[in-house]
């Protein structure tokens, strides 16, 4: 009955053709297909709705309220959890110690991009190594964090390979703020610099091999290569790279709670909220901290959509 | 030439320093974990090896005292439905996105797309709301639930997959008779396999480590995951470092036993996952 060419045709396509049969479809049967998309839809649907838009609309209309998340009464007090967020600066200190796993985040790109590229090439034991630096990222996070307890600890292993180096220093590493939040944004970048390597060594790999021969006869070196075939090659992979390390800076939660539980200084926004609510009753303030980080969250990622259009990379 | 030889060998020292730099905070966990509370107790350095290492006995108090067993039963429970879940809600909704012209379609499609921008972690003060409301609190549904509904990432997958089945074979279908829940079941389903496997890897993964959800939604104790019932040991084992280090390697074993069966899968599985 169809012909080949329409066999391959993408539904908008078959649009069309699919209008002038519709009409010949009586009513009834009509009906039933219009419902068939939203039969397989109903679940997903829901679900969506439930879990992801009834919060973010619920989190908006506490953020104006002073609830305790238990009563049954609230009232609405305007933009007071707001200007008590930006006022208050022990409440907003918190993004100071964002700052620390930003830069972290930086290194962890840098780190993640060195090993992609060394490892797109001819490198003995390459799956080994690809393993062993992809791995910590499939860990438990909270089999990291004692992990890496028992690594800072006073004359622990830290101290340990340090004296080995002749270097002795025995301190608490997670003893003073900066060195608790540098601490425990090393261990973020142990953890999730194996994912950042891996997608970039995947966009790597996705760049035709005769572009770096066509390279090699032109005289270029590895620098070169790495400048004017691998970075544009991957641009859109570090795009979003970038767009989730910041949104992950900004909620580092599991690695600091499991850690230090937030003492000495190492409070992150998420830490903040969750005990804001859940600890002190505070639904309407850890609200619009919510909102605030969702808000800052959304600015980023529209930001980096306009500087980067989500287009196919101009390569070949 | 020798430039050559010297970048070889600085690539080859880098790869070296890192793979150092990812073993050894494991490696030492692990010989902690295999030394007698003496040995600990005699302050043995954190790189010292332990007297014998074949000593199971923290292992053996980890699993007990730390009731491991029942949180590896609530794991696996919550894993089974959780991934099931998104497996045939996240191919249904692709089917329907792909194959059917409706009205509201992109609005559907909208919605989709805009949900990933949405961090969870940013929404559960008022998720938290809805699922008490549901009564769901404090039980394993609290997380099904949400595992299975805020999942997009596999949506997507599931998206790219069905659109490289040939229609064709719907329609050809359809003129045997079958209706849109058969073609689903016995055409697109099956071969969805490879889509299905990366769905199932990368989102057990994620539900096996995940921290954050039990912690909030199951503060029972009987109702730990592997990750909340080994956050607990926080407590009872405070000092015992060889104890919470066995607790630790337990945890991670069965994440490397995987790893190193189905490393290409993982790979792509997250690849695939994360660029959509």
């Amino acid at each position: 009955m169809t012909d080949t060419t329409e066999k391959a045709a993408r539904p908008e396509e078959a649009a069309p053709a699919a209008r002038t049969a519709r009409a010949r479809v009586p009513r009834r049967l009509r009906l039933r297909r219009g419902l068939t998309p939203w039969l397989f839809l109903a679940a997903p649907l829901v679900l969506l709705i439930t879990f992801t838009y009834a919060p973010v609309a619920n989190m908006v209309a506490y953020s104006f309220t002073d609830w305790d998340g238990v009563s049954p009464e609230l009232s609405y007090t305007g933009a007071d959890n707001y200007v008590e967020l930006f006022t208050r600066p022990e409440l907003f200190e918190v993004f100071f110690v964002s700052g620390y796993y930003l830069a972290a985040s930086v290194i962890q790109i840098v780190v993640a991009l060195y090993f992609a590229t060394v490892l797109s090439f001819n490198v003995r034991f390459r799956n080994f190594f690809k393993g062993i630096l992809f791995f910590p990222y499939l860990i438990n996070g909270v089999a990291i964090g004692f992990v890496f307890l028992y690594f800072f600890q006073d004359g622990g292993t830290l101290d340990s390979v340090l004296s080995l180096f002749g270097v002795h220093s025995d301190r608490a590493w997670l003893g003073t703020p900066v060195s608790a939040n540098v601490s425990l944004a090393g261990v973020s970048v142990w953890r999730y610099m194996g994912l950042n390597f891996v997608l970039f060594l995947g966009a790597v790999q996705s760049i035709p091999g005769e572009l770096y021969e066509a390279a090699e006869l032109d005289g270029a070196n590895r620098w070169h290569q790495f400048r004017y075939i691998i970075a544009p090659g991957i641009r859109p992979v570090l795009s979003l790279t970038v767009i989730l390390s910041i949104s992950g800076s900004l909620s580092a939660f599991e690695v600091p709670f499991i850690m230090t539980g937030g003492a000495t200084g190492t409070e992150t926004f998420v830490i903040q909220t969750v005990k804001l609510a859940f600890q002190f009753n505070k639904t309407g303030l850890a609200s619009a901290a919510a909102v605030v980080l969702l808000l800052i969250i959304l600015a980023v990622t529209w930001v980096q959509r306009r500087l980067v259009p989500d287009d196919k990379v101009d390569l070949v | 030439m020798t430039r050559g030889r010297v970048a070889r060998t600085l690539t080859y020292l880098s790869l070296v320093v890192a793979s150092v730099v990812v073993l050894l905070p494991l490696l030492v966990v692990l010989l902690t974990s295999l030394k007698s509370e003496k040995e600990m107790a005699n302050d043995s350095g954190a790189l010292q090896l332990p007297d014998d290492l074949l000593n199971l006995d923290n292992y053996v108090t980890a699993f007990q005292d730390g009731r491991m067993l029942s949180a590896f039963g609530n794991t696996a429970f919550i894993l089974l439905f959780s991934v099931t879940g998104t497996v045939i809600i996240g191919s249904m909704a692709a089917y329907a996105i792909d194959r059917y012209t409706f009205r509201f379609r992109k609005l559907v499609v909208a919605l989709f797309l805009v949900a990933t921008l949405v961090p969870g972690v940013t929404t559960q003060v008022a998720t938290f709301q809805i699922v008490d409301s549901f009564g769901m609190f404090d039980s394993r549904w609290a997380p099904i639930a949400l595992y299975m509904g805020t999942d997009i990432v596999s949506i997507y997958i599931f998206l790219q997959f069905v659109r490289s089945i040939p229609i064709s074979l719907d329609e050809s279908a359809r003129l045997d008779g079958a209706n849109a829940f058969t073609i689903y079941r016995k055409i697109i389903l099956p071969l969805l396999k490879p889509a299905i496997a990366t769905v199932v890897i990368v989102k057990g993964i994620t539900v096996y480590n995940d921290f954050y959800i039990p912690f909030l939604y199951m503060p029972s104790e009987d109702l730990g995951v592997i990750s909340t019932s080994l956050f607990r040991f926080k407590g009872p084992f405070g000092a015992h470092w060889e104890t919470i280090a066995a607790g630790a390697i337990l945890v991670i074993m069965p994440t490397l036993i995987v790893f190193l069966f189905l490393q290409r899968y993982i790979y792509n599985g997250f690849t695939r996952g994360a660029t959509k």
